[in-house]
């Protein structure tokens, strides 16, 4: 058994899985890692099931120590990591050894760091998954909902099934400029023909309001024309207008139902890139059909198959 | 999303836990999720193993010849014990003033009828109740409380709910109940399922202590 204290943390890192499912019905939020492509490939790198247990590290504020030798794997953002000093480059398998220190300072390119471990970081799972759901009290280390501090222990596997090296062409570029696909649905014909025009054609901004629950955008505001709506589920990366006319991307700590008009759903991989913006980002949207999603989704998924 | 219906109304309630039966027989393993609320029913189905035009034919055969449940059948129904006062439901007076009743009238009126729940949401285990007696109903408080206690019996217009979890909230509070609502060792968690019925019943303070409520007052203002 391998081990990791927490020396140091702001106690926004946390331990996401793949969510939690089968109990929105209650009221329950779907939680998971916010840029799941980001924790498949970590998980992946290690031979994990895809959606294993692993560290959300939101923009750094987080010293890790070994406890043991083990191995890791980091994606996701730079968040200038060091290992004893020596800077850590995302998108690799490393080894640790015992006593070494694993530090996240600030984000140079992206904002959320993924940590997996040789068999995923264990946990006992709340409500059929360990996923940290701050506002719930739900998940987590001891299943309350907290994010990790300082002097929790974190064990995995002394081993890991694999050590495979990344695909180069597969590590993103989050300088690269924002383009997020929507698929269009819900209320959108009841807003005005303009607003559906801005909203393809303008640039958005992305808001200091923006976290796990729900991610918001300035830019021209949109107007909905239909009747007030009796408040009804709301699927993952739903964009919702309330009335000052700034959309609202919905993540996976959203409310589980709600009233505002919705102009459809952000697509899986468009979720896991916003997970990735910062504030001040300027992101495009770019509408794209139900078959054409699922056959990009499908051949995301084929990357990682075994 | 399946809309059913256009309008918020109880005798919607055995028509979409109907549905909701017929939808996780047909989905079974493929079903994620099956979220109910007023007037609809949103079905997250597993989309790698089932195209959009497989799961609305799946949705058109579940549905054919759709009969609502018996109301016995819908749900469980439970009598939820609630300790109704002032210190721990500070808009009670007000609310009272505002029907043009006594506070006992307004308790009478809160316990004289079973409330369906509609649908959960909000945080785990609030089942949105309704609808109370209009002469009780209010809008919600202009300004939400950071903090609602655990256990707070509220009502919003026509609705009415008990707050599970410590929770911000713009419920106007009438008392507090001293039942877990949710817990997380429970088996199925919630204490309230959409469906359910709820009797609130009316206890004094004693009762309530020992019941395991938590008396703990609050400001009578936000």
């Amino acid at each position: 058994m391998s081990m990791l204290r927490v020396e140091h943390s702001l106690g926004f890192a946390q331990l996401q899985d793949g969510g939690r499912f089968g109990v929105r019905h209650l009221g329950v939020t779907q939680g998971g890692a916010l840029d799941w492509i980001a924790q498949h490939w970590a998980n992946w790198l290690l031979g994990n099931p895809l959606d294993a247990c692993v560290i959300e590290i939101p923009l750094g504020g987080l010293t890790l120590k070994a406890e043991a030798d083990g191995w890791l794997a980091l994606t996701g953002a730079d968040l200038d990591a060091k290992l004893d000093q020596q800077p850590l480059r995302p998108w690799q398998v490393f080894a640790i050894r015992s006593g070494q220190q694993l530090t996240f300072t600030q984000p140079r390119s992206g904002v959320r760091a993924y940590l997996a471990a040789a068999g995923g970081f264990k946990a006992n799972p709340v409500l059929g998954a360990v996923a940290t759901v701050m506002r719930e009290g739900l998940g987590g280390l001891h299943g309350d909902g907290k994010g990790l501090k300082p002097g929790n222990q974190l064990t995995y596997s002394a081993q890991p099934a694999v050590s495979r090296k990344m695909p180069s062409e597969a590590i993103p570029d989050y300088k690269s400029p924002v383009t997020l696909q929507l698929l269009v649905g819900a209320q959108s014909s009841q807003f005005s023909g303009d607003s559906l025009f801005q909203l393809f054609n303008q640039h958005w901004t992305l808001d200091q309001r923006a976290d796990r629950m729900g991610m918001r955008l300035t830019g021209p505001e949109l107007r909905y024309q239909g009747e007030p709506l009796i408040s009804e589920g709301i699927p993952l990366g739903a964009v919702q207008v309330p009335p000052d006319g700034q959309p609202i991307v919905l993540m996976n700590d959203r409310q589980t139902i709600g009233g505002y008009p919705r102009l459809g759903a952000l697509t899986p991989s468009s979720l896991a890139r916003l997970a990735q913006c910062a504030p001040g980002q300027k992101i495009h949207l770019q509408p794209i059909s139900q078959a054409q999603a699922r056959q990009d989704h499908l051949a995301l998924l084929a990357r990682w198959e075994p | 999303m399946l809309r059913l219906f256009d309008v918020i109304d109880e005798a919607n309630i055995p028509w979409l836990m109907a549905a909701a039966e017929r939808l996780h027989t047909a989905f079974g393993a493929q079903l994620i999720d099956l979220v109910p609320s007023y007037t609809t029913l949103m079905l997250h189905y597993d989309g790698l193993q089932l195209s959009e035009a497989q799961a609305s034919e799946r949705v058109l055969q579940a549905l054919k010849g759709l009969q609502p449940l018996a109301i016995n059948d819908s749900g469980r129904r439970h009598e939820l014990p609630v300790w109704y006062h002032p210190s721990v439901g500070p808009d009670l007076e007000a609310l009272a003033q505002r029907a043009g009743c006594t506070v006992e009238q307004v308790v009478d009126r809160h316990c004289s009828r079973d409330y369906p729940v509609f649908t959960l949401g909000f945080t785990p285990g609030f089942g949105y109740m309704g609808l109370v007696d209009p002469s009780i109903a209010a809008p919600r408080l202009a300004t939400p409380r950071q903090r609602v206690p655990q256990g707070s019996v509220g009502i919003a217009e026509r609705q009415t709910a008990v707050y599970p979890l410590v929770s911000p909230g713009g419920w106007n509070l009438i008392g507090r109940c001293p039942l877990a609502l949710f817990d997380r060792e429970r088996d199925g968690y919630s204490l309230l399922k959409p469906g359910d019925r709820v009797r609130f019943v009316s206890v004094d303070h004693a009762e309530f202590l020992r019941l395991g409520g938590d008396d703990a007052s609050m400001e009578p203002n936000p």
